[in-house]
């Protein structure tokens, strides 16, 4: 028969739990994004090429913004694609 | 004084010869301004994520200048749009994280960020307190593109 105490261990207790979100140019601090370098850029959209939120990527506000800029930017240079499938 | 940045898409249908004039006569533009050209980068040429013109691939280049001439900005595009040669163009002004970022990617300190962790962690600071979880945020190696 198994104890208490080994029971205990029986499941991760990890899972469920939250991640913790973080801006990753807060914490690096990047202070500029580079329109010109797609697969930095390619962190922060979908596979369809679309923007991912920010509660998916976790970045504040003011770099969310940036990222939205650079991303265009390099839609417009067709570094990225407008639509695409399958992009990653 | 202000920072600049203009990324040119020329035709990859024009010989080497041509597409270097072609950059070359911009460049010649913007030195006729009082303008300081910073950086002159070549991307090469690169596969276009989408069709421009019925072309699949362009040569990027990458102009940085800095000068005080609203004139040429305004002069400088109009005639980019005139170009046949030209597929796409995007000027930009740069701030000085924009400036600095530049700067420390001719000089190698960005791209080769890893290493500049593992070496020097002087240089970046907040890099190697805990393996982060979630996505890998240095920046990639791709970032030198240009010096190529």
């Amino acid at each position: 028969m198994a104890s208490r105490d080994d029971i205990k261990f029986l499941s991760n207790p990890k899972i469920g739990q939250k991640r913790d979100k973080y801006c990753r140019f807060k914490k690096f601090g990047i202070k500029y994004i580079d329109y010109k370098d797609s697969d930095f850029l390619l962190q922060f959209i979908n596979e369809q090429g679309k923007l991912l939120p920010r509660r998916i990527t976790g970045n504040s506000l003011k770099y969310q913004r940036k990222v939205a800029t650079a991303v265009k930017r390099a839609r417009h240079l067709a570094i990225l694609p407008f639509v695409a499938d399958g992009l990653k | 004084m202000r920072n600049y940045e203009v990324t040119i898409i020329v035709d990859p249908v024009l010989s080497g010869d041509e597409v270097k004039s072609t950059v070359e006569a911009y460049i010649d533009l913007i030195k006729q301004h009082d303008c300081e050209i910073v950086h002159k980068g070549e991307m090469g040429l690169r596969q276009l994520a989408y069709s421009i013109k019925k072309k699949h691939s362009g040569f990027y280049f990458c102009i940085e200048f800095r000068g005080e001439s609203p004139a040429l900005i305004d002069k400088m595009e109009l005639s980019l749009k005139r170009d046949e040669r030209i597929l796409r163009f995007l000027t930009v002004s740069l701030d000085k994280f924009g400036v600095k970022f530049n700067e420390d990617r001719r000089n190698g300190l960005i791209g080769k960020a890893k290493k500049v962790k593992d070496e020097a962690p002087k240089e970046a600071p907040v890099a190697v307190k805990e393996a982060p979880k979630v996505i890998i945020p240095d920046l990639p190696e791709e970032l030198l593109l240009e010096e190529e």
